[in-house]
């Protein structure tokens, strides 16, 4: 049976881990490969790394860091932040990442999708969608969440499947940060809306909220940043309770 | 023992190597035919699309190649379904070597396509043998090969498929070793064993 995902996220700026992580076993925590390594030692099913530099030399430091981490790291892992071109998705992908994320690229010119999905396939795709709910509806945003856009989170996740998406990232801006769960109920609409995979994202406070997430929001996998850094969630626990609650997890 | 990874335009080849260089094992990247030939494994990666991936190994005589050779070869992926008979992406012709069509799943939203993350395999015989039997290894793929007489491990996504192959010094496997981890791992032992 196909095993829902648990996906750590990494956030990297001039390639190394942001957000104070704190971890004994560790001699530098703000070494993402190393970081990556525990986690995928630990149980983790796929990991994101999140490239928030700001400068072109933080950039070419994230290529360099792709590559480090496919040489150390058996198991798959997307990469994100910034990508807005061919060649920077090949240039991403060359260095050894299995998946690629697009967002704000893909709403300013959503036929880079459909160049996208043609050159490196459907597979390695990944769009990824902000959205915030306000006024009874979900609307897309940009920019790293700072700029709206006319978007409907459901009409938009419908028309990047249809130009060749091959999964979708969900964040929930109202959730993000919260630690009170995933937003459930859109989880569940945007998954069956769509038949390419969802991954949750935002809101991940307890193992509960993961289960929610998969039983309630039917998601495909779910992606937590600082419930695993901080270690309030060990990602071996997290295994072991969705076992017991019939989620099909990889032992 | 000299291993030869096939140099064509599959998206994974980077990850296969970084895979056997973990297992500490030593291999050429190549599409000299003589040293594909010389070599006493071969591994055939793949990542991508059927049609332009056939057409890329026609160019350079590898479709002729892959088919003669007499060692161990191992397909990965993509690698499994070109050496089938056809595949239904893009109506493409394919190496002939496995004797099945390559079909399409059909996506619900229950059972989303593309086929992403880890599932278990099943049934484990022939080359991979029973250890492998309820072990979790990483799939990403859109289209599958029905059960057949070859199959040695069986998954089941929407129906049961064929997740690993043997037929004479042809093997290959659905999912991706050089993304399963520990298990992974094994499975490029057990096949640089043979």
């Amino acid at each position: 049976m196909l095993a829902k995902r648990i996906i750590p996220c990494l956030d990297v700026k001039n390639g190394r881990t942001v957000k104070g992580i704190n971890f004994e076993s560790l001699k530098d925590a703000g070494d993402p490969v190393e970081l990556g390594f525990l986690y995928s030692q630990q149980g983790a099913d796929e990991l994101v790394y999140l490239d928030i530099s700001a400068s072109q030399e933080g950039r070419s430091t994230f290529t360099e860091l792709v590559k480090k981490v496919a040489a150390k790291i058996s198991i798959p892992f997307t990469v994100g932040g910034g990508v807005s071109t061919v060649e920077d998705v090949e240039k991403l992908l060359n260095a050894g990442a299995d998946k690629v994320t697009v967002n704000t690229a893909a709403i300013e010119n959503p036929n880079l999708i459909n160049t996208l999905a043609a050159h490196f396939g459907s597979q390695c795709i990944v769009v990824a969608i902000d959205a915030k709910f306000e006024s009874g509806k979900w609307a897309v945003y940009s920019h790293g969440g700072r700029k709206k856009t006319p978007l409907n989170l459901i009409t938009w996740a419908k028309e990047v499947e249809t130009r060749g998406a091959g999964e979708i990232l969900f964040t929930s801006m109202n959730h993000d940060g919260t630690k009170d769960g995933f937003a459930v109920q859109a989880l569940r609409e945007l998954s069956d809306a769509v038949t390419i995979p969802v991954i949750a994202s935002g809101g991940a406070g307890s193992m509960k909220h993961f289960k929610e997430a998969f039983e309630l929001g039917t998601a495909d996998a779910a992606l937590a940043a600082s419930v695993f850094h901080f270690g309030q969630i060990s990602l071996h626990d997290l295994k072991i309770y969705l076992r017991k609650n019939d989620i099909a997890v990889r032992n | 023992m000299k291993i030869a990874i096939i140099k064509y335009n599959a998206g994974n080849t980077q990850s296969v190597a970084f895979a056997l260089d973990r297992i500490k094992v030593e291999y050429d990247i190549t599409d000299n035919p003589e040293v594909i030939t010389r070599a006493d494994k071969v591994i055939f990666p793949g990542v991508g699309e059927a049609s332009s991936t056939m057409n890329f190994l026609k160019e350079r005589k590898l479709d002729k190649l892959i088919p003669s050779l007499k060692q161990p070869v191992l397909g990965i992926c993509l690698g499994m379904q070109l050496m089938c008979e056809y595949s239904e992406e893009n109506a493409t012709q394919c190496l002939g070597i496995f004797p099945f069509s390559v079909k399409k799943f059909n996506a619900t939203h229950v059972h989303k396509v593309p086929h992403t993350g880890w599932n278990s395999l099943t049934q484990c015989s022939g080359w991979l043998g029973s250890q492998f039997d309820n072990t979790f290894v990483y799939f990403v793929h859109s289209y599958y090969v029905p059960l057949n007489g070859y199959t040695v491990a069986r998954t089941e996504y929407i129906a049961p498929f064929c997740a690993a192959l043997e037929k004479d010094n042809f093997f290959a496997v659905q999912f991706h070793p050089e993304k399963s981890g520990e298990t992974g791992e094994r499975v490029f032992r057990k096949f640089l064993e043979l």
